[in-house]
């Protein structure tokens, strides 16, 4: 996996940063090649995040998504291989600015995180930051360690999108 | 590809430029061992080890905990280990989704360049 991935661009490496930033909080950045509102309409329209929420080769696929954007709205995300192997994730907006800043609360469970991204556009960029703040740290480990059944298959999926990437990319 | 916290990072070097601590974590890595024990074996008082294991532990490559009145150490090395494959996982979580979202996005410009004008009028 190493060697294979010496041979991706630089970078496809640094694009996506994460860092921890203290036991219960942890940060994704990501600049966009597009501007906020657009980037930010990507976060917000429920068609549309269905198309990338979930990645298409996780073999898994987003069942239903319900979103309804402004403060108190909530939302509703089931994704699964099928009905009887459903998991549903839901909450609700506590903060909607529209492209600059989207907060909403993660309800499936008493150690969900409160989620914050924020838009900030340069030069026609997007430079996009998810912090999610757990109530402990057990907590946020506990939110990595639920994802041990899905390890193999996102580093499968690392570089079966380089190559999906490459092929759609063409206009 | 995988930041994290460089603060710790920079401890963790401190802590491991020096030979009498790199000896403790050998120590430690066959057995956990009380700070009395551990001066004996370096031939270091009691308060020297102390500070020594001090820094161990700031870098978080050694854990301590008091029982009684004997502070036992043992290596917190698996932790850390645990701590940066928990953020591998996080990262190439995000990083598939967003090489979705960057497609997504990619094709809202394209579009808003075709229909942008008659939307906008």
């Amino acid at each position: 996996m190493d060697a294979k991935k010496e041979s991706e661009p630089n970078a496809m490496k640094t694009r996506t940063m994460v860092e921890r930033k203290s036991e219960r909080e942890i940060v994704v950045t990501r600049t966009f090649n597009a501007p906020a509102r657009i980037v930010f309409e990507a976060w917000t329209k429920p068609e549309l995040i269905m198309r990338w929420w979930v990645p298409k080769s996780m073999g898994m696929s987003l069942l239903s998504c319900e979103m309804d954007v402004r403060v108190g709205g909530k939302y509703r995300l089931v994704f699964g291989e099928d009905a009887s192997k459903s998991m549903a994730f839901f909450g609700k907006y506590l903060e909607v600015t529209p492209y600059s800043r989207l907060v909403w609360t993660n309800e499936e469970s008493d150690d969900g995180a409160v989620t914050t991204v924020t838009f900030e556009e340069q030069d026609g960029k997007t430079l996009l930051a998810m912090h999610e703040l757990y109530p402990s740290k057990e907590a946020l480990d506990a939110a990595g360690g639920s994802a041990d059944a899905t390890v193999e298959t996102f580093a499968q999926l690392d570089e079966l999108l380089v190559s999906l990437h490459a092929s759609t990319r063409a206009p | 590809m995988v930041q994290c916290n460089p603060a710790r990072f920079d401890a963790s070097f401190a802590a491991l430029s020096d030979v009498t601590r790199r000896g403790v974590l050998e120590q430690l890595g066959r057995a956990d061992a009380s700070i009395t024990e551990l001066a004996e074996t370096f031939h270091m008082t009691l308060t020297g080890m102390k500070k020594h294991v001090g820094v161990l532990e700031q870098a978080g490559l050694v854990i301590t905990q008091k029982v009684g009145r004997v502070r036992t150490c043992k290596l917190g090395l698996r932790r850390l280990e645990q701590e940066a494959a928990w953020i591998q996982r996080y990262h190439q979580l995000w990083h598939a989704r967003f090489d979705e979202l960057d497609k997504v996005v990619e094709e809202l410009k394209r579009k808003e360049k075709v229909g942008g004008r008659k939307k906008r009028e």
